[in-house]
């Protein structure tokens, strides 16, 4: 179980979070939502003890992240943003390494290993260089690191970022398949697949948890649509960050553009 | 502790000798050592007509390991920071002492097998004749703390900023400070003379050079090995707070 409680972080001036409270239930799945610079990789890195909070509490299983962090990060698999990897490690090396580290040793290291390759999809590459595998198969090797050590809690930060649609639906499943096992936070721009796969979503905007409930509670407490219809969660998200249309770099606005416009050659501002 | 110690340095070495570049680095290293050596006027090995290494080899070895030490020692963590692996690293189940000094050692053992390759000399001049063996001992033990010493300074520079060829720079400048401590000791007066002898690397590198192994000299090394190590822990643990 996590909780997090008035979790305040600034990065000098800048205040990433401020006051963000929520809990994740055992064996929950929770989508973290909100705009890029809202907060969201903050909050998982305080989680996993990255980073330490400037004020507020994240527990794990009860117990504060910043007075026994090896306790925690025992407990969690995480996929942080950009999925940094060892791009010059071939990908057994790589697993060995982190399944070492995570306390693992002969042949229950080997099974755990066995089982992250098979998990993630990635046998026929185990003597390969991360660096010549594929953007898909390195997410792949991303989730393989997190599952490794069968953790039960794990918090993967845009799990799908750089997927094509196919591995994106592939992704999908793989969450949803997870989830039946493991209590899963995770961050996602991919509002279909937040939809498919969370049991709740927890949206966060300039620091702050701005709404918490199942997608369809988070729908109904934005204002309804004129047509009178439940909001769909992308205009749900739009409103709770306040999405106003912007204007392009030509000087037009995005959802207005005239046809003819569209066309035509027109001056750039 | 020492278990995930060993976990780290494992991994790092494996990471150094997956690549060419050591295997290289090393090769070319040695042979430089041997041309300045045997070809160089300032050591003029072959004027005398003598088996013997000199003080001149272990002074041209202090000064290019002024700047082999800092190539080794300034990615240690900024590249880490750069390629965002840093967080991979700390968010293992890891004391972040256990990654400082598995990292330094990894790093202290490549300079090591550099140290070695350069043993091709003192066996070639042994084979000349007669070589008293005792200032080579020293030398190389001298030559291995005093690249311990640089070293924990260099990834302590690297833990300070995610570019590389700053954390050179400054490390490089630094080493330099060190070691131009001793030269300027005469010339600083009595008071400030014997506390930068004391302070400098080069006076305890080239005390060691003449075959004594004095504990002094060895107190210094750990002590500054470890002084550094423990700078290192503080600033990576640091970066949680930023």
């Amino acid at each position: 179980m996590i909780e997090v409680r008035d979790l305040v972080k600034h990065y000098g001036h800048v205040q990433a979070l401020q006051g963000v409270s929520f809990e994740v239930r055992p064996g929950e799945v929770v989508g973290l939502l909100g705009p890029n610079g809202a907060g969201k990789s903050t909050a998982m890195r305080i989680v996993t003890g990255f980073l330490a909070p400037t004020a507020g509490q994240a527990l794990v299983d009860g117990v504060e992240v910043v007075d026994d962090p090896l306790a925690c990060q025992q407990k969690i698999g995480y996929l942080p943003e950009g999925n940094p990897l060892y791009l010059d490690m071939r990908l057994r090396e790589a697993l060995r390494f982190v399944a070492t580290a995570r306390g693992l040793r002969g042949a229950e290291r080997g099974r755990a290993i066995g089982g992250a390759v098979s998990d993630a999809g990635l046998q026929g590459k185990e003597h390969q260089l991360i660096g010549s595998l594929s953007r898909g198969y390195r997410q792949r090797v991303g989730l393989a690191m997190a599952l490794l050590h069968r953790p039960p809690i794990l918090v993967l930060d845009e799990p799908s970022s750089g997927l094509d649609p196919n591995q994106q639906i592939e992704m999908r499943r793989f969450l949803r398949s997870l989830g039946s096992s493991r209590t899963i936070v995770f961050s996602s721009h991919i509002l279909p697949e937040v939809e498919a796969v969370c049991d709740r979503i927890l949206v966060i905007h300039q620091g702050k948890l701005v709404a918490d409930g199942t997608v369809e509670e988070v729908c109904r407490s934005c204002a309804e649509d004129p047509r009178g219809e439940l909001p769909t969660l992308e205009e749900a998200f739009a409103d709770l960050t306040d999405y106003a249309p912007r204007e392009s770099l030509s000087g037009a606005e995005v959802d207005e553009v005239a046809p003819a416009e569209m066309g035509g050659d027109h001056d750039v501002a | 502790m020492w278990r995930d110690v060993a976990t780290v340095y494992r991994k790092e070495l494996r990471a150094y000798f997956t690549s060419p570049i050591p295997y290289v680095f090393t090769a070319l290293f040695a042979a430089f050592m041997a041309w300045r050596f045997f070809f160089e006027d300032d050591t003029a090995f072959f004027l005398f007509d003598k088996a013997d290494m000199g003080r001149g080899f272990f002074f041209q070895l202090e000064r290019y390991l002024i700047v082999l030490v800092p190539i080794v020692g300034m990615g240690q963590w900024s590249a880490e920071v750069g390629r965002g692996t840093i967080e991979t690293l700390m968010t293992l189940p890891v004391r972040t002492s256990s990654l400082v000094v598995g990292k330094f050692l990894s790093a202290w053992t490549l300079i090591l097998v550099c140290l070695l390759a350069t043993v091709a000399i003192p066996i070639t001049v042994s084979s000349l004749g007669e070589m008293d063996w005792g200032p080579v001992y020293g030398g190389y033990l001298g030559a291995f703390l005093f690249c311990g010493a640089l070293l924990a300074l260099a990834v302590w520079i690297s833990s300070l900023t995610q570019h590389e060829i700053v954390a050179f720079v400054l490390t490089l400048v630094a080493g330099i400070v060190f070691v131009g401590m001793y030269e300027l000791a005469d010339k600083v007066g009595s008071f400030f003379g014997p506390v930068f002898e004391q302070l400098s690397l080069a006076a305890h590198y080239q005390s060691m050079g003449r075959g004594v192994v004095d504990l002094r000299d060895l107190t210094y090394f750990v002590s500054f090995i470890v002084f550094f190590l423990y700078l290192n822990a503080q600033s990576v643990e640091n970066r949680r707070y930023r």
